[in-house]
């Protein structure tokens, strides 16, 4: 990263900035702060430095709960590291806090000793009271353990904008900016690709990107001659494998990734969607990408959403929907109805607390079992699972595969912290993407009693037992299909018991038979006779790597699997469990894979559980796989 | 009216009728209609490739499996919204949607009136027996207030809902109703639904002569007619009875309404304008009979030219498709990237 070098910041006067190889930092304000600008920027910033990240977005429920309370607290953690990580860190060693109801709420998570920057100005008695202080903590030396650095953060950017001719309240919004400028040089980041992003951004608004940029400069310049600190920081580039890396989040790399699959198999996308935190950003993105051929819908309801893909799969479009776990509860009938019609349908779910409306901005992967069996009737459906932002691209890819290829509605898992998060991401090179293409059948397929050439739209593909896919406008393939049960063939109405007994244990063959057809599972860690498997799926992924790592540092000899398909599993997963005398489950929920693994496999698989609106730490997990060795 | 279909010398009625045989009740009024649709198809000039029957559930919903042409026999109430993912990503198709009285307008009435405002190019047949058929005759959204069935034992006691009012206040572009004793109208009204650009609802009051005989015998019945259905004609002052000795007119205070010609004088009758931009006066006329046993108006009430959904997606994409073929590899450096 020679290039980017020259563009650090030059230290203040003061020192020589201090080498650590990784920093969590993590920001907090009222709703209305920009504190996920702030949180966004540095990470982009940091990104073009080359470090690896990883963020973790916490923001509330309501888009303004009422101003300075704990329920309106907005927060952005960030890991910026010179070596691969693969989650956003356990505890910050930094908290920035605008207000005193992000410091109250935030605080906890800070270790005694940490670095604490709060901005005085927000600590007046009114602010104090809607926080539920009695007492101002940066009076009471209920702070004491802390690096406490006291920034009057508002009134320093009203005198840095002031010239500009900038109203007060409105220089007050620039605030974040501040912090921003001041972090940037505490950990040495450049302060050019904020200012080109302002610029862009800002352009047709000048005198906010002018107080934007000032605000910003001024936190830079306060942080150089304020002599608070005695020197900044620097974490030097991560030794990432050699490529052109982009920093993504999930649901833009879900996008991508169902734009990818539209190339792949050379059918256009049609996206039916009703919006729904924390899944709409997929809508959105799409919709930006006409260029592609995508066409998108946002429909009058969930069930609308789905029926719109399956009207655009059986006019052999690569229909595709997107929701999160209660809008998957409203597709359940149509996703039935894309079982019995065997079409290609790709439906994705980006969990959030539940049930109902649960906690709708917070992550939990706790739809597994929904995915797996919220239909009615015996109604397998291939699931699949994402396991961080970058990873959600192959994912959606691999998920279009098996619906196109099987011809059936496949379930892709994401989640809340994989849909907002972002990591650095390694661009594939496009043209080793898999190709995904299916044929359309094109001719009849069956002699009718009379000799002549007829199609039978269920007749299957004796390998795949996939139905052939004849669209309409096709001369002579004209057929009906229906959610009402099909005679094995002919696709006739059939309400012979034996039929239903026939194709129900057909659809069930044809989704198992996918395990063939997927990669087999793979260890990491101590990937011979380890003496615990830590089985994850989803986004504990990065937490488990971490923790097993940690495991492995102690003596203790751990391995991790990781299940991109659950639906079928893998074909060894048997195997690998039953090599290993002890078997763990992180999960996002109350122990859903480990139910599903202890019934498929008489494994003795205990859960290790978490449904608290944030992910797993790599800690949490440690602590787990120490105990479960009761080491 | 038939004089104006130009038969199609390609295929025969037969051809658009598939080898299943139809499972309704001996009497079912759904035989007609499905008659009146199989000879009109031979007239439309489309090909049977081309036209996909798509419908929910229902007596009604199981019109797709007697037509020999693609078909989907979706799940209730939902056709509107497959028909309109399937027209948006085929505008290429002839895409029908055959519904009931229930599945449309009570499981399916958000669909319905959102397939309507967006209009998209779909023909919706909507079979309005009063009644659920298939569930075995409960009261459905058009029954009449104090209908008595076995769900609503001392009668219903819900508002019905008129679907053609449902339709203009859902600002579709075609609306219009029939009948299934009268094939020749179906065809003709059916045939002017299929050729208007955007979405269509064609109300046709179909008997279910198990569940509710004889629910329309007051204004269809051969001896009625004359006197109870008033016939909408496009540019024609609308009036009705054996020697047109009835009309419309339209009151200022009291909006329109049903007179003596005779006493009104034939200059003072309402002339049926069904491209009003304004759906209003189409919603008055549609309000005349509070039900089918108070002259009735048929035929089109409203035919106005808006543009259809699909279309409008397709003029986008081609907007964003005309800088050439987009590239992957792109999008993906779309955003700040760095080497490593
Ligand atoms: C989700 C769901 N709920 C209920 C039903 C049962 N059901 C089938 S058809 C029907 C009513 C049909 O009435 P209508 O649409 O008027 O059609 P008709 O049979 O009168 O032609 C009902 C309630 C169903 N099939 N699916
Ligand atoms: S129940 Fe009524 S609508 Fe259904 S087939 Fe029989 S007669 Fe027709
Ligand atoms: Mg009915």
């Amino acid at each position: 990263m020679a290039a980017t070098d020259r563009e650090v910041a030059e230290p203040g006067p003061n020192a020589e900035p201090v080498e650590i190889d990784r920093v969590i930092i993590r920001v907090a304000g009222d709703s209305g702060d920009g504190m996920q600008l702030t949180g966004d920027r540095f990470t982009s910033a940091s990104a073009l430095l080359g470090n690896d990240i990883a963020t973790l977005p916490d923001f509330p429920a309501e888009i303004r709960a009422p101003a300075g309370t704990l329920a309106g607290v907005s927060a952005f953690q960030v890991q910026i590291s010179d070596h691969e990580i693969t989650t956003p860190g356990d505890r910050p060693d930094v908290l920035v806090v605008m207000n005193p109801a992000a410091l109250r709420k935030e605080l906890g998570r800070l270790d005694p000793g940490g670095t604490l920057l709060v901005n005085t100005d927000a600590f007046d008695e009114r602010n104090l009271t809607k926080a539920g202080y009695r007492t101002d903590p940066l009076g009471d030396g209920s702070l004491d353990g802390y690096r406490l650095f006291e920034v009057p953060m508002t009134s320093l950017t009203k005198e840095a904008v002031q010239p500009l001719g900038v109203k007060p309240r409105d220089a007050e919004r620039s605030k974040n900016f501040f912090a921003l400028g001041l972090l940037s040089w505490m950990y040495t980041r450049p302060l050019e690709p904020t200012v080109t992003w302002v610029e862009s951004r800002f352009g047709s608004k000048p005198s906010v990107r002018d107080a934007n940029l000032a605000a910003l400069r001024a936190g830079h310049a306060f942080g150089e001659t304020a002599e608070l600190f005695d020197h900044p920081y620097r974490v030097k580039p991560a030794s990432l494998a050699s490529g052109t890396y982009t920093n993504v989040t999930g649901n833009t790399a879900l996008a991508w990734g169902l734009i990818a699959a539209s190339r792949l198999s050379g059918l256009p996308v049609f996206l039916g969607s009703y919006p729904i935190t924390p899944a709409s950003d997929i809508l959105h993105e799409l919709s930006r990408h006409k260029e592609f051929g995508i066409r998108t819908l946002q429909a009058e309801d969930e069930i609308a959403g789905i029926g719109s893909a399956i009207g655009a799969s059986f006019g052999g479009h690569l229909g595709v929907t997107t929701t999160s776990g209660p809008g998957l509860a409203l597709k359940s009938e149509a996703l039935g109805l894309a079982v019995s019609l065997e079409l290609p349908l790709v439906v994705i779910d980006i969990q959030r607390g539940g049930p109902s409306t649960g906690l709708p901005t917070k992550t939990e992967a706790s739809d597994l079992l929904q995915a797996m069996y919220g239909r009615h009737g015996e109604s397998p459906v291939p699931v699949v699972a994402a396991r961080s932002p970058s990873h959600c691209f192959a994912a959606a890819i691999e998920a279009a595969r098996i619906a196109l290829r099987y011809r059936t509605p496949v379930i892709l898992l994401s989640d809340g912290y994989l849909a907002n998060g972002s990591e650095p991401w390694r661009l594939p090179d496009v043209a080793d993407l898999p190709d995904i293409s299916v044929p359309f059948a094109t001719e009849p397929n069956h002699t009718g009693p009379d000799g002549e050439a007829v199609f039978w739209p269920y007749l299957r593909d004796p390998e795949t037992l996939a139905r052939p896919w004849a669209v309409p406008g096709t001369p002579g393939l004209e057929h009906r299909i229906g959610g009402l049960e099909k005679e094995d063939g002919s696709g006739n109405i059939s309400y012979e018991p034996s039929n239903h007994e026939l194709m129900t244990e057909r659809r069930a063959a044809k989704v198992a038979g996918i395990a063939h057809d997927i990669a087999p599972v793979t260890l990491t860690g101590d990937v011979d006779g380890a003496d615990l498997l830590v089985l994850g799926w989803g986004s504990t992924w990065g937490a488990i790597d971490g923790g097993v790592e940690r495991s492995r540092a102690r003596g203790l000899r751990v391995a991790h699997a990781h299940l991109t398909h659950l639906n079928p599993f893998p074909p060894n997963l048997g195997e690998v469990l039953a090599a290993h005398p002890r078997v763990l489950v992180p999960e996002m929920n109350l122990g859903q894979l480990s139910r599903l693994v202890r019934a498929e496999y008489l494994v003795d698989a205990r859960a290790v559980t978490k449904v608290r609106g944030v992910p797993f730490t790599a800690s949490e997990i440690e602590d787990a796989i120490v105990k479960e060795m009761g080491a | 009216m038939a004089d104006v279909l130009v038969p199609d010398p390609t295929t025969t009625p037969k051809d658009w009728s598939s080898d299943q045989e139809p499972r309704w009740c001996p009497g079912c009024g759904d035989y007609s209609i499905l008659k009146a649709v199989q000879m009109l198809m031979p007239t439309l000039g489309v090909a049977r490739e081309d036209t996909v029957f798509l419908s929910g559930i229902g007596c009604a919903a199981r019109f797709p499996y007697y037509m020999d042409t693609y078909g989907m026999h979706t799940i209730h109430g939902r056709a509107p919204a497959i028909a309109t993912g399937l027209a948006m990503s085929r505008p290429d198709l002839d895409v029908w949607v055959v519904t009931g009285d229930g599945d449309a307008l009570s499981i399916g009435g958000n669909h319905l009136i959102h397939a309507l405002r967006r209009n998209v190019d779909i023909t919706i047949l909507l079979f309005n027996n009063q009644i659920y058929g298939l569930t075995k005759g409960q009261y459905s959204p058009t029954s009449e207030i104090g209908k008595v069935t076995k769900s609503t034992p001392f009668g219903s006691l819900d508002q019905p809902f008129n679907p053609v009012s449902l339709a203009l206040g859902a600002e579709a572009t075609f609306v219009a109703r029939t009948h299934d004793m009268d094939r020749a109208h179906m065809m003709e009204t059916i045939r002017r639904a299929h050729d208007h650009k955007g979405a269509a609802l064609v109300e046709v009051y179909q008997n279910c002569n198990v569940f509710n005989d004889g629910a329309f015998e007051a204004i269809t019945g051969r001896a009625n007619r004359e006197s109870m259905l008033i016939p909408l004609r496009h540019g024609e002052p609308i009036r009705f009875g054996a020697e047109g000795e009835r009309g419309v007119v339209l009151d200022g205070q009291a909006g329109a309404r049903i007179v003596d010609v005779a006493e009104v004088g034939e200059d003072a009758l309402l002339v049926h304008d069904e491209a009003r931009d304004d759906p209003g006066l189409a919603f008055m006329l549609s309000r005349l009979a509070s039900g089918p046993h108070e002259a009735t108006p048929i035929g089109v009430f409203r035919a106005v030219e808006r543009p259809d959904y699909a279309a409008e997606t397709d003029r986008q994409l081609a907007a964003a498709t005309a800088g050439g073929d987009a590239d992957l590899a792109s999008l993906l450096r779309s955003r700040p990237t760095w080497e490593v």
